[in-house]
């Protein structure tokens, strides 16, 4: 059987925005980039094109651990019972106003 | 419109000088912005597609701007000269060819351009000196992708080099025009434009080419055969359809 040659993919990148008004940067989506400062230009390119950025962070894929979606039950179930957690206890004094 | 009127006939130009320099710098930005448009849907990668597409759209940008600034209505200017009315230099037509050309030919524009629209800034003519305060800040950034990736394609593998080497070497006698004054802009100096490229160029494992004779005659309408085409593609439907809107 003919083996087909794998093309040698350039890595996978993850991107962060913080927008202009956001305080946090957030997750956005991921592209492939050879490097680190190409993987920042294409960040820009693919994901600011509407003005939706003042930082970028772009970090390699392979550099996220992420939590096994068998153990969902035993990492988040445990919580479900635990309404008194949410601060919805307690009146807000009106003068406090937006929180 | 007078239904008799026959509105794809070519426009004639009163050309001052000032029209003249504008209309240099418009054709620049948008010959070159067409040509990059030409990768939309052939990139080698969807987010150098967006890129490159990015990149088209500033210049398309900046030559309406320069349309604008002459007092004339851009799409006729765009849509209704024919080649020997184009002022763009002839670097700026030549097909795209490998997507090492391309961005051999982005870097060495930009370099120029980035300068020149720096100088701009404090042009005394007020439109020029608008328009450079934008497109300075987009030159700044065609320059510094297109010079990202001239380090990765010479530096990278022996194919990629001997192509970027070819690039250089081939566009390397349509860099001169890039420097005849404009008669209204800045004077770029061409030595300066070199202490922007020969270090990108050295990094990126590769050879500045030799300055010998340089290519001349865009400035003056005396192009390659390869606009003609460029024009045909861009004018057909405002040529065939006169007033057509989306």
């Amino acid at each position: 059987m003919a083996t087909v040659p794998i093309p040698r993919l350039t890595p996978l990148w993850e991107v962060f925005i913080r927008s202009r008004n956001g305080l946090a940067h957030k997750h956005v989506g991921s592209l492939h980039a050879a490097d680190a400062t190409m993987a920042l230009q294409a960040a820009r390119d693919v994901y600011t094109r509407r003005g939706e950025g003042l930082s970028i962070w772009v970090v390699p894929s392979t550099a996220i651990t992420a939590s096994d979606p068998a153990d969902k039950d035993a990492l988040f179930e445990p919580t479900g019972s635990k309404i008194y957690r949410h601060p919805t206890f307690y009146e807000v004094p009106d003068g406090v106003g937006h929180m | 419109m007078a239904p008799t009127s026959i509105t794809t006939t070519s426009i004639t130009l009163g050309e001052t000088p000032r029209i003249r320099a504008l209309l240099a710098r418009a054709d620049d930005a948008l010959v070159l912005g067409h040509r990059l448009s030409e990768w939309t849907g052939r990139a080698p990668l969807l987010e150098e597609e967006l890129a490159l597409a990015n990149i088209a759209l500033d210049l398309i940008g900046q030559a309406r701007a320069l349309y604008t600034a002459t007092g004339q209505d851009e799409d006729r200017l765009a849509y209704l000269r024919d080649a020997w009315q184009y002022r763009n230099a002839l670097v700026m037509e030549l097909p795209n060819g490998d997507f090492a050309f391309t961005i051999s030919r982005l870097f060495l524009v930009s370099a120029a351009s980035d300068r020149y629209w720096r100088a701009a800034m404090t042009a005394t003519d007020p439109d020029l000196a608008a328009i450079a305060a934008k497109a300075e800040k987009e030159t700044t950034y065609h320059l510094r992708h297109a010079a990202e990736w001239l380090i990765r394609l010479g530096d990278g593998t022996a194919d990629s080099h001997r192509r970027t080497q070819a690039a250089l070497d081939a566009l390397w006698p349509y860099t001169g025009e890039l420097f005849e004054p404009d008669g209204l802009g800045p004077e770029i100096a061409r030595a300066d434009w070199e202490t922007t490229v020969a270090p990108v160029i050295a990094r990126a494992t590769l050879a500045c080419p030799a300055d010998g004779w340089m290519q001349s005659g865009g400035r003056r309408g005396r192009h390659t055969e390869h606009l003609g085409h460029l024009l045909a593609e861009m004018q057909v439907l405002p040529r065939t359809y006169p007033g057509a809107t989306w």
